[in-house]
């Protein structure tokens, strides 16, 4: 291939609360980016991307490029990073959330 | 105002029941997402960033008390505490989780309201002049129409998979405050040689990726003529719609491909033909909604305490200045409470807000209340008395901005910090300007100003027709914003044009203030506003203040 593989997470919307969320290496959605299964291999891509397509409980299912981080893998783009958030005008979403916990 | 017949009324509850059903099915796994995406979408219901959104029409944009109150209701059992009013007169729920919509739709229900239509590809919700009913410049109100249409469009079963959504705009004045010439459809009510009150009918106008400003088709149409009218455009449009690209399936585009003169030619050929079917029915219905929408009984009364407050109240006197407007009453007021404080959310209100402009509504305005495309809400008719008392209930709520029509007075899509679609943030880029400007004491000095900004091509925000309008894009994975100058919405609507190279969003703001520092410049005086400039002045003097390096580079 002449193209290197950028990595990928599969990310999706949960079907009840359309809160974000992240495919996991042991096949659970979690809430967290950094908890996602970093996939750095086309192949399994497209696999993992067809697992998620395929979950109950998820939303439009995509693979979204990330890279590796300190504590798990981090969005690349800016519109992943705000999907790990919430909106930039009021403190909602997961921001809110993570900073309860 | 028009009120639910029995009709409306089992209609809206069977449609709420349907989908309350089809919601069961979609949780317990019967229909995957593919199978029950057709089936919110009918239902207003989309999947944006972080949550799925409701999106509830507010028809021509008329909601009285109880409405806005059921709307705080929501907001605060089902949402976040607020509510965010758009450009098509809607009102978007941004936290709505799936399982709580069935109930949410059954508490609009029992006010009245729905969600139906606000989304795919049918007759949106219809858009009309949000003074409609108290304008001094009105030949009539258009809102009786609006709400044949709203009974006409809904479920229509010819027009429910059109080639792409389809958005009618009417407006019952010469000023037009609607937007009507970048509509599938616009309506602008007229009069002909005799005095009686027709419309022009303006096709094919629209924003989004290719934004064009509509053309007539028909000059003067008698006012009993709109319906099978309407119906011959959408009629013909459906035909002739492209169906196998979405980007070419809007009637603006059809129009472009056929022409001007042969749509013209389809659409009376149409018309000819379905005329004679309607039969009188509709002019049957019409008089019996037009009767709910007479003017409620106006007082008379001393307005002295007006010109008292006037001269003795600064602020009061602000804010008469930027937010009232002649009523066909000479004693009332049309107020426009501005949902646009410096650094806050263009269009949202909190539910405490939307308490406050329900209560004020039935104290001060005959329990009328209105939505604008700009994201304001209107109390159409306040007796001039009540004005200062009115004005002293808005202050510490944070309604009291004295902006309307002012650069902070900014329309701004949901943009990245809501929306699926998005390419850049808008809500920020607004909050930064509103704020820079309010600390920099100007925008009274800068007079009339219409910012319009959008996250994306689809141009939800107007950018097109924004005198300033600010598209945000990606480019290269960053946050770029492309500014368009000149453009107008207006009766002498025009396409902004774009200004050159994009600016990154740290230099949005000081490329807006160089903007409006040439403007101050050149202008003749303060009357000249920043639109009179610019059609005088052109691109030239604003293009070489946005690219002071470029003017440099050219003139050495
Ligand atoms: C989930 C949020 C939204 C989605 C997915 C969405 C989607 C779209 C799309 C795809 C278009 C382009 C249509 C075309 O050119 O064929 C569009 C246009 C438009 N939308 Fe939105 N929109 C959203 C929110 C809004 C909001 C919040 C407003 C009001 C503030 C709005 C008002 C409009 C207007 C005025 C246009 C341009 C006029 C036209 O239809 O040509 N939309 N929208
Ligand atoms: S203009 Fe684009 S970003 Fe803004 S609401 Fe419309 S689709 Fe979303």
């Amino acid at each position: 291939m002449s193209r290197a593989f950028s990595p990928k997470v599969v990310t999706a919307n949960d079907m009840r609360s359309g809160d974000v969320i992240y495919l996991t290496a042991d096949d659970q959605w979690s809430p967290l980016h950094a908890q996602a299964e970093l996939i750095e291999n086309e192949a399994h891509a497209q696999l993992r991307l067809l697992d998620g397509q395929r979950a109950k409980n998820a939303v439009g299912a995509y693979l979204a490029d990330a890279r590796r981080g300190t504590n798990g893998p981090e969005p690349v783009h800016f519109r992943e990073a705000f999907r790990t958030r919430g909106p930039s005008n009021y403190p909602h979403g997961k921001q809110a959330e993570q900073t309860h916990v | 105002m028009y009120n639910y017949t029995d009709f409306d009324d089992s209609f809206v509850r069977a449609r709420t029941a349907q989908f309350a059903a089809q919601v069961d099915r979609r949780l317990s796994g019967a229909l995957t997402e593919d199978e029950f995406k057709p089936f919110r979408l009918m239902n207003g219901v989309y999947l944006q960033l972080h949550a799925y959104m409701l999106r509830v029409a507010i028809p021509y944009g008329t909601i009285n008390p109880h409405q806005m109150r059921t709307l705080a209701q929501i907001a605060d059992t089902y949402d976040k505490g607020y509510g965010h009013f758009t450009t098509r007169q809607n009102i978007q729920f941004n936290w709505p989780k799936l399982t709580d919509i069935p109930a949410i739709l059954s508490d609009l229900a029992d006010v009245g309201m729905h969600a139906i239509q606000t989304s795919g590809n049918t007759i949106r919700n219809v858009t009309a002049d949000h003074f409609a009913g108290a304008a001094a410049d009105e030949i009539e109100d258009p809102r009786p129409i609006a709400e044949l249409l709203r009974q006409w469009s809904t479920d229509h079963p010819e027009f429910q998979f059109l080639p792409r959504k389809f958005k009618i705009a009417i407006t019952g004045s010469c000023t037009d405050r609607a937007v009507t010439r970048a509509h599938d459809i616009g309506l602008r009510m007229v009069r002909n040689a005799a005095g009686e009150p027709g419309f022009e009918v303006i096709v094919g106008g629209g924003l989004g990726r290719t934004p064009f400003v509509g053309a007539t088709v028909r000059k003067f149409l008698p006012k009993a003529d709109l319906l099978p009218y309407v119906e011959a455009v959408l009629s013909v449009y459906n035909m002739l719609g492209r169906r196998d690209n979405k980007y070419k399936a809007r009637i603006k585009i059809t129009l472009h491909e056929t022409g001007k003169e042969e749509l013209s030619r389809l659409i009376e050929a149409r018309f000819a033909e379905l005329r004679p079917l309607f039969g009188g029915n509709d002019q049957v219905l019409l008089a019996q909604i037009t009767a709910a929408f007479s003017t409620p009984d106006l007082r008379k009364a001393d307005t002295s305490a007006f010109t008292a407050f006037y001269k003795a109240d600064p602020l009061f006197r602000s804010w008469a200045d930027t937010n009232i407007a002649a009523h066909k009453n000479p004693d009332y007021r049309i107020v426009t409470i501005s949902l646009k404080k410096h650094g806050a959310t263009p269009g949202d209100a909190t539910s405490a807000q939307m308490r406050l402009i329900a209560d004020l509504a039935e104290r001060f305005g005959h329990n009328e209340i209105r939505i604008s495309h700009e994201q304001n809400v209107i109390l159409p008719h306040v007796h001039l008395s009540d004005l200062p008392n009115l004005h002293a209930a808005l202050r510490g709520s944070g309604l009291e901005t004295a902006n309307v029509g002012l650069i902070s007075d900014i329309i701004a899509c949901p943009g990245m910090d809501y929306c699926a679609l998005a390419t850049a943030r808008s809500i920020p880029v607004a909050q930064d300007i509103a704020t820079r400007f309010d600390e920099l004491k100007l925008e009274h000095d800068i007079g009339p100003l219409k910012i319009k900004i959008s996250g994306c091509i689809n141009a939800c925000g107007h950018h097109h027709v924004g005198h300033i309008g600010i598209l945000g894009l990606d480019r290269a994975g960053v946050e770029n914003y492309q500014i368009t100058l000149g453009g107008d919405g207006s009766e002498t609507a025009v396409i902004g044009e774009r200004a050159g190279p994009g600016f990154a969003y740290g230099e949005i703001v000081p490329a807006i203030e160089r903007i409006i520092a040439a403007y101050l410049e050149k202008r003749t005086d303060p009357a000249e506003t920043f639109l009179q400039a610019y059609r005088r002045l052109g691109l030239g003097p604003f293009k070489a203040a946005l690219y002071p390096d470029e003017a440099k580079r050219d003139a050495a």
